[in-house]
């Protein structure tokens, strides 16, 4: 990349001697606002609308099915609607504080799309610290949220930002504790080293890399539901008990730019957990061309990422809300020795294989794939017993 | 939580409203909560919010008039609230309904207990978080809709019952439907308990939340689904028969508090899920056991039943409803009451809100099964 | 145990106290004396053969020269039921209250009093319950008459066919 933009300065495209820092920050500027724009806020306003036809199909109806096909443009008049509405500012709201609100909030999701691995030429931001500077940025919401809550002047949206705080940050906790064991075996914190330490085949990926691994990933992901809002976790929005939590006084474009970072929040969470446990973008090596092997790599990151993307709706349309003393003690007292069990076992594990353990790759890919085929079988028999009819067709 | 706190921490209680608008309350109610943090030190209910002075209305329209209000009393079990106003009439006059009219009466009756039951496990559902058992439980009440609007016409209020039996037979055809609902009801409430009743998030969210002691319950004049989780086993249906109950076999489930306490929120909760199930029991029975015959006694048009007074109890989906009506021997009701199970239920609720989460109330009020029209009438 | 061997054993009890039992059909009850309402009921709840533990109802009704407080007492240990009655005078009914016997007359009780004015002494929160703080009157009462407005907003409504009539007028005169 960096080497094009050298070869368009010395063919003179940009005057006679033009500052090369300015240069390329001129190119960043204008890759990340595509990024930014072109496929994270469009994301967020896509998944909203596969969200619910998910949901629909979950709960045995339909789901949004009459604005463009199979209602694939609802997220498109859901936007302008929001635009186009009042916007209500409480009186006795700190209105600096509460127009501050959702930017921050939006920005603890929309920055981690500079780290994120797409494929192996396709990143933004190659930093050595990309694991780091992830973890670093999506706490920002907490921010965001307390202000929301705060500056609204109301004692529910007091009650949800709080509550959201105390929720994130406790399962920041064992977040980060999850992600010590992949650095301790990868011994590096960039997102294309850890991604380039695994293989394409599923039993080198480093979920399957030790028993401490499995585990650490699975509480990776339940912390992940935690920090994003999303259900069993949603208490800052429960809907039956606040409203809508923090965002109650929120309206229009403000409204929608917290659950842009909700759904948004659901891609960039995948994709950290794609990168460590998954193995990223690695994809079998079909072919020589760099070209068609990007492509393939995009195509594995994303269906890894949109399939975690779609648990986590599933896991949103089936489960209820746990209170928020259960949460905290589910949190404190059980993910967080869980999550130092596995940053130990797995230091243990490192010294004594420093190269890794093939055998218990395949030994845990084994594993995985009996868990799978069980639950497979339990979905067949409850299908069976209820004898409901059934209608697949996906697009109704 | 602990009320020491250190002298230069200035605390105080917040006052919050969870106001007669809200997506988690049965109906307009309206707390007034005063809470510490997210513990509340008391919740008040504020009541009211729907009184459409219904009693003092029957006093205006006469006996057979008042029907369709009746309707209004509770719209979720109004089949209920029909036939204790019918039952009432009846007895003050002396009617006798006929066989096939009080079959018909609690076909339609045990229906509408199933419908409402499935309304509040729903409701429970959707209250602690979860959309899909909501979903999935009204999909099944709106089958039961189906058949009872081809039976009387209406999905909600339904004016089905007359003083002196019920208005229609059941239309041809109708049986075959009902007991093929009934056969696809079994599964799916053993699907729905182990999606929703059996989740071990649920579970936690219900039990031990609230527990009521058999004597508190009685005190307090709970009734119903809410008594019998007490493990008080009383059930109008098998110790004061009236009707066509006599003839049915079902069992009268109590709470155990496997899960917690006896007379928690969960028990609560399990009761509708049990009482669902001996519903459909008797419904088989009834629907294969009915007998011939006329299904509305002969009344007469200007109905003036002798002066006297009486008290019904039916046992609603909501717990045992009495009636009382008062006649003076003309053809408007000198007065009527009807005490509802809601009522009393939320008399308890101040009491048992202090200490509780503001999270905990929400499943409180649902596990009492509290619906606004029934308090205020 | 019948209700009216209840009646009997209560007129045994308290003799003149308890005014009369009326064997009416269908529901047979008995009318007592408003002082010694507290007395009764005491007993009734405390006697073992009698254990009426449970207040199912308590209601009043507005008659022409008097108010009635009707009580339906229960016992679910023994399952039999009995009807007490008093009569208050319409200008001030007072009566004590029962609900240091059962917590259940808590709310039954507001109600009466919201709705029939009875004024229960004794009571820890009486005040008005299904209508607004500052209603004037007890709507169940026989001579209630709605207030022509409330706050402002007035409750007598023409009919809308009359107004149209006079506006089809207004408009012919022009």
């Amino acid at each position: 990349m960096q080497g094009w933009i050298d070869s368009l300065i010395a063919a003179g495209e940009f005057g006679k001697n033009p500052p090369r820092d300015l240069v390329y920050a001129a190119f960043i500027f204008v890759l990340s606002a595509v990024v930014f724009l072109g496929v994270a806020f469009p994301f967020a306003g896509i998944v909203s609308w596969v969200e619910r036809r998910v949901w629909a199909r979950i709960q045995s109806r339909v789901g949004p099915n009459r604005v463009g096909p199979n209602g694939s443009l609802q997220w498109l008049a859901d936007g302008a609607k929001h635009v186009l509405k009042e916007d209500i500012i409480p009186d006795e709201a700190d209105a600096r504080l509460f127009k501050l609100a959702p930017y921050v909030v939006v920005l603890g999701f929309v920055l981690p799309w500079a780290v994120m691995p797409f494929s192996s030429a396709l990143i933004l931001a190659n930093l050595n610290v990309g694991v780091l500077y992830f973890t670093a940025i999506t706490a920002l919401t907490v921010v965001g949220v307390l202000m929301a809550g705060w500056a609204s002047d109301n004692k529910w949206s007091l009650i949800g930002g709080i509550r959201s705080a105390a929720q994130i940050i406790s399962y920041e906790i064992p977040a980060g504790m999850s992600i010590f064991p992949v650095v301790l075996i990868t011994g590096t914190l960039s997102m294309q080293g850890i991604i380039r330490a695994q293989e394409w085949e599923p039993y080198h990926w480093f979920l399957f890399a030790n028993p401490f691994c499995f585990v650490a990933a699975i509480v990776l992901y339940i912390s992940a539901l935690a920090e994003g809002n999303r259900t069993p976790f949603d208490l800052p929005e429960a809907e039956s008990e606040l409203v809508a939590g923090f965002a109650t006084e929120y309206s229009g474009m403000r409204y929608l730019l917290f659950f842009f970072a909700e759904w948004g929040n659901m891609f960039i969470a995948g994709a950290l957990i794609t990168t460590l446990y998954l193995g990223g973008w690695q994809a079998p090596r079909l072919s020589s061309s760099p070209v068609v092997m990007n492509v393939l790599q995009l195509l594995s990151f994303n269906v890894k990422v949109l399939f975690l993307v779609f648990t986590s709706m599933w896991v949103r349309a089936t489960l209820p809300r746990v209170r928020i003393d259960q949460m905290m003690s589910l949190c404190w007292k059980f993910f967080v020795p869980i999550a130092f069990i596995d940053m130990i076992g797995t230091a243990v594990w490192v010294a004594i294989w420093p190269e890794g353990n093939r055998i218990a790759g395949y030994v845990m890919f084994a594993l995985g794939v009996a868990i799978a085929v069980l639950f497979i079988q339990r979905v067949m028999y409850y299908l069976r017993r209820s004898r409901m009819e059934m209608y697949l067709h996906p697009t109704i | 939580m602990s009320d020491t706190v250190e002298p230069t921490l200035r605390t105080e209680e917040m006052t919050l409203n969870m106001g007669p608008q809200h997506p988690s309350t049965h109906g307009v109610l309206r707390f007034v909560i005063r809470a510490d943090g997210e513990v509340m030190r008391e919740a008040v209910p504020d009541v009211g919010y729907l009184h459409r002075s219904i009693e003092k209305i029957a006093e205006k329209v006469g006996y057979h008039g008042f029907m369709p209000y009746t309707d209004r009393v509770d719209y979720v079990c109004a089949m209920f609230t029909n036939q204790g106003w019918g039952m009432a009439c009846e007895k003050l006059a002396g009617i006798q309904v006929p066989r096939r009219g009080e079959y018909c009466r609690v076909i339609s009756t045990e229906f509408n207990r199933i419908a409402s039951h499935l309304l509040t496990v729903g409701l429970m559902g959707m209250d602690i978080g979860a959309m899909t058992p909501f979903l999935h439980a009204l999909r099944e009440r709106e089958m039961i809709n189906d058949l009872i609007e081809e039976l009387c016409g209406a999905r909600l209020t339904f004016n089905y019952m007359r003083i002196g039996g019920v208005a229609w037979d059941l239309p041809p055809g109708w049986r075959e439907k009902a007991l093929a609902y009934l056969d696809h009801l079994d599964p799916i409430l053993a699907e729905y308990n182990a999606l929703f009743s059996y989740n071990k998030i649920c579970i936690q969210r219900l039990a031990n939340v609230a527990p009521i002691s058999a004597e508190e319950a009685i005190n307090y004049n709970l009734v119903g689904p809410n008594l019998r989780a007490c493990g008080v086993k009383w059930d109008v249906r098998k110790d004061m028969p009236y009707s066509a109950y006599a003839d049915f076999e079902f069992d009268v489930p109590i709470g155990q508090g496997q899960w917690g306490t006896i007379g928690d929120s969960m028990d609560r909760y399990m009761m509708r899920i049990y009482e669902m199930k001996e519903s459909a029991k008797i419904l088989r029975q009834a629907l294969t056991r009915m007998p011939d015959g006329p299904v509305l006694a002969k009344v007469v048009r200007n109905f003036r039943p002798p002066a006297g007074e009486c008290q019904v109890r039916v046992e609603s989906a909501r717990g045992d409803q009495g009636w009382y009506v008062v006649s003076d021997g003309s053809g408007y009701p000198w007065r009527v009451h009807v005490r509802t199970g809601s009522f009393a239920a939320m008399g308890i609720i101040q009491k048992l809100s202090r200490g509780l989460m503001i999270a905990d109330l929400v499943v409180l009020i649902a596990s009492l099964d509290v619906i606004a029209p029934e308090i205020d009438r | 145990m019948e209700p009216l061997q209840i009646y009997e054993r209560l007129k045994g009890r308290f003799g003149e106290r308890v005014l009369e039992t009326i064997e009416k059909k269908p529901d047979p009850f008995a009318v007592v004396d408003s002082a010694a309402l507290l007395e009764i009921c005491r007993y009734l709840r405390e006697d073992p053969e009698l254990a009426m533990d449970c207040l199912s109802n308590e209601t009043g009704a507005d008659y022409k020269d008097h108010v009635e407080v009707v009580y339906h007492l229960f016992s679910y240990s023994h399952r039999h039921g009995a009807v007490l009655k008093i009569k208050l005078p319409r200008e001030e009914p007072r009566v004590a209250t029962v609900e240091s016997i059962w917590k259940s007359a808590n709310w039954m009780e507001r109600e009466i009093f919201d709705l029939l004015g009875v004024n229960f002494e004794g009571h820890s929160d009486l005040r008005r319950i299904l209508m607004p703080e500052d209603w004037p009157g007890h709507p169940l009462r026989k001579d209630f008459v709605e207030p022509q407005e409330y706050h402002g907003i007035s409750t007598v409504r023409e009919s809308p066919i009359v107004r149209m009539d006079q506006q089809k007028d207004q408009h012919k005169k022009k």
